[in-house]
């Protein structure tokens, strides 16, 4: 199993301060796959993404991709390793057009090459982009900021996506769309790690989930064996 | 009448544009470190009147032009502001949001001391033989420093311009004043690109300081004057946006112009600051701002 892990997190503590929000956390996700990180608000799953992506370092354990430990390094680099998150709450450049929104996810020497190709393929996800690429990232809708977003993320060429909270605030037809786009997404051979808050949403889509309660994995399975009752426990808990 | 009025007009209307374009030029530099890391460098006026001391120097040793100077003077402001931002103000960044205010205004300290010590409090100018006297703009003779520092200004706020909209290096410094977490994201170093933006905004606190030093005399302490007048252009034209920081240069100066002719010198900063507190108040963002 460790064998095809893509990402192998184990026994991470992390901290926003003083206030230790990962307690001994260890997942893994291996090659393609779609795993979902479940939990209540403030349970860990925000942090555990951004010690992902290095904005929070651990304070103790290794996360390793593709079998390199990537827990001492920053954010840009990790971009370049082949992590790309899709964060909580957008972070767009408002005031850029969509084109240089999308043009400053390949900002890393190594995307730079790819970049055409790269343009194309997030057209195909979302024709709209294409549309107004000369447009203000700001004037679009929040459905459409969220897909600028993803293309932004796809830009950088990764080979693991995180998304955090990608429905958050977005009407369920729109939501539809998103995760139509993250499923041609996984087809195209990218892993994905997804936290979503809306947990029928998540055991739809992923083939794994892990579920997290105030910063410990409790448990980790095939959605398919995943109980009802153990996840009302993860959320109102004895 | 008419005539004649107008006519008396047109030498504080150019006069103020012209003077606008070096205010404006002092001002860029300011613009360029606010939007992008937030930081008021209450230092920038110091290091822009460091600028003019500089160039005094290869001047009075050498004879070198102070324009000519500038060949050396912007790569060692470029290079000392990198490593300002990247030895000594990311550090304070990382402390609280005042720790590089205090090391800005320990920076303008040092360096008003420093000049003082090796220059002296007396006032000195640059001179180049082109810039002596005045030039004719049809209705009314200027000096030709204004003039010079209105070009300089126009350029150096139109190469920059361009740099910040079709550069990857550009792009990713208005990135990451736009989102700083969305910019690392993406794979920028924001810690590398904040030092371009200081060092770029110190390259043109260089010309500023040459332009300056053609046009008035100064003193080590000159630059605390100008840092409010940049603050005051920074505010009417809207923070991060260069031509905005341009076109807010010429409105105080011509502000200043026009009012000095319709109420007298006494009179003309009062209505400078308080088209900056009309602005604050009616449109915080500046004129261009967003």
């Amino acid at each position: 199993m460790s064998q095809d892990a893509l990402l192998k997190i184990s026994n991470i503590d992390a901290f926003y301060g003083t206030f230790q929000a990962l307690w001994d956390v260890s997942l893994v996700v291996k090659h393609g796959e779609i795993v979902a990180l479940i939990g209540s608000n403030a349970s860990g799953k925000s942090t555990l993404i951004n010690t992902i992506s290095g904005v929070i370092h651990p304070a103790k354990g290794t996360i390793e991709f593709d079998g390199r430990d990537i827990s001492a390094l920053d954010p840009f680099q990790i971009v370049t390793l082949g992590i790309s998150q899709v964060p909580e709450g957008r972070r767009i450049f408002p005031e850029m057009t969509i084109l240089d929104n999308l043009m400053l996810g390949s900002y890393n020497r190594q995307a730079r090459a790819n970049r055409e190709q790269n343009l194309k393929k997030v057209y195909e996800h979302f024709p709209l982009l294409e549309e107004r690429t000369k447009q203000l990232a700001k004037t679009l809708s929040g459905g459409e900021q969220q897909m600028l977003v993803i293309g932004r993320g796809l830009m950088s060429d990764p080979k693991l996506m995180l998304f955090d909270e990608i429905s958050l605030g977005l009407a369920p037809k729109v939501t539809d769309e998103l995760y139509k786009a993250v499923r041609e997404i996984r087809a195209k051979g990218i892993t994905i790690l997804l936290v979503e808050q809306n947990v029928r949403r998540s055991i739809k889509e992923a083939d794994r989930a892990y579920i997290i309660k105030a910063g410990r994995i409790v448990l980790g399975k095939n959605v398919s064996e995943l109980q009802e009752e153990e996840i009302k426990q993860a959320y109102f808990g004895v | 009448m008419t005539v004649e009025v107008l006519a008396g007009l047109s030498r504080p209307i150019i006069m103020g544009v012209l003077l606008g374009g070096l205010y404006a030029l002092i001002a860029l530099g300011l613009s360029i470190v606010f939007g992008v890391m937030k930081l008021i460098n209450v230092a920038h006026g110091d290091l822009m009147i460091f600028g003019a001391y500089f160039a005094y120097a290869l001047m009075t040793t050498w004879g070198i032009d102070p324009i000519l100077s500038l060949t050396m003077g912007i790569p060692l402001w470029f290079g000392l502001g990198f490593a300002i931002q990247k030895y000594v103000m990311s550090r304070a960044f990382g402390i609280s949001m005042e720790a590089p205010l205090i090391i800005a205004f320990g920076i303008s300290l040092i360096l008003q001391s420093l000049t003082q010590i090796i220059w002296s409090p007396y006032s000195r100018g640059l001179e180049a033989p082109y810039a002596l006297g005045g030039i004719s703009l049809g209705i009314t003779s200027v000096p030709k420093t204004y003039l010079l520092s209105f070009i300089a200004a126009l350029v150096v706020m139109l190469v920059l311009r361009e740099f910040l909209r079709r550069s990857y290096l550009g792009k990713a410094i208005v990135a990451a004043s736009q989102d700083k977490r969305g910019a690392e994201l993406v794979g920028i170093n924001t810690g590398r690109v904040y030092a371009f933006a200081f060092a770029i905004a110190m390259a043109t606190a260089a010309i500023a300081g040459v332009f300056f030093g053609l046009t008035f005399p100064f003193t080590p302490t000159s630059g605390v004057g100008f840092l409010v007048i940049a603050f005051g252009v920074i505010i009417i034209g809207g923070l991060g946006s260069m031509l905005g920081t341009f076109i807010g240069g010429i409105v105080l100066g011509l502000t200043q112009t026009l009012s000095g002719y319709f109420l007298g010198a006494a009179a003309q900063m009062l209505f400078v600051y308080l088209i900056v507190f009309v602005v604050l108040a009616v449109r915080p963002q500046g004129m261009f701002g967003r």
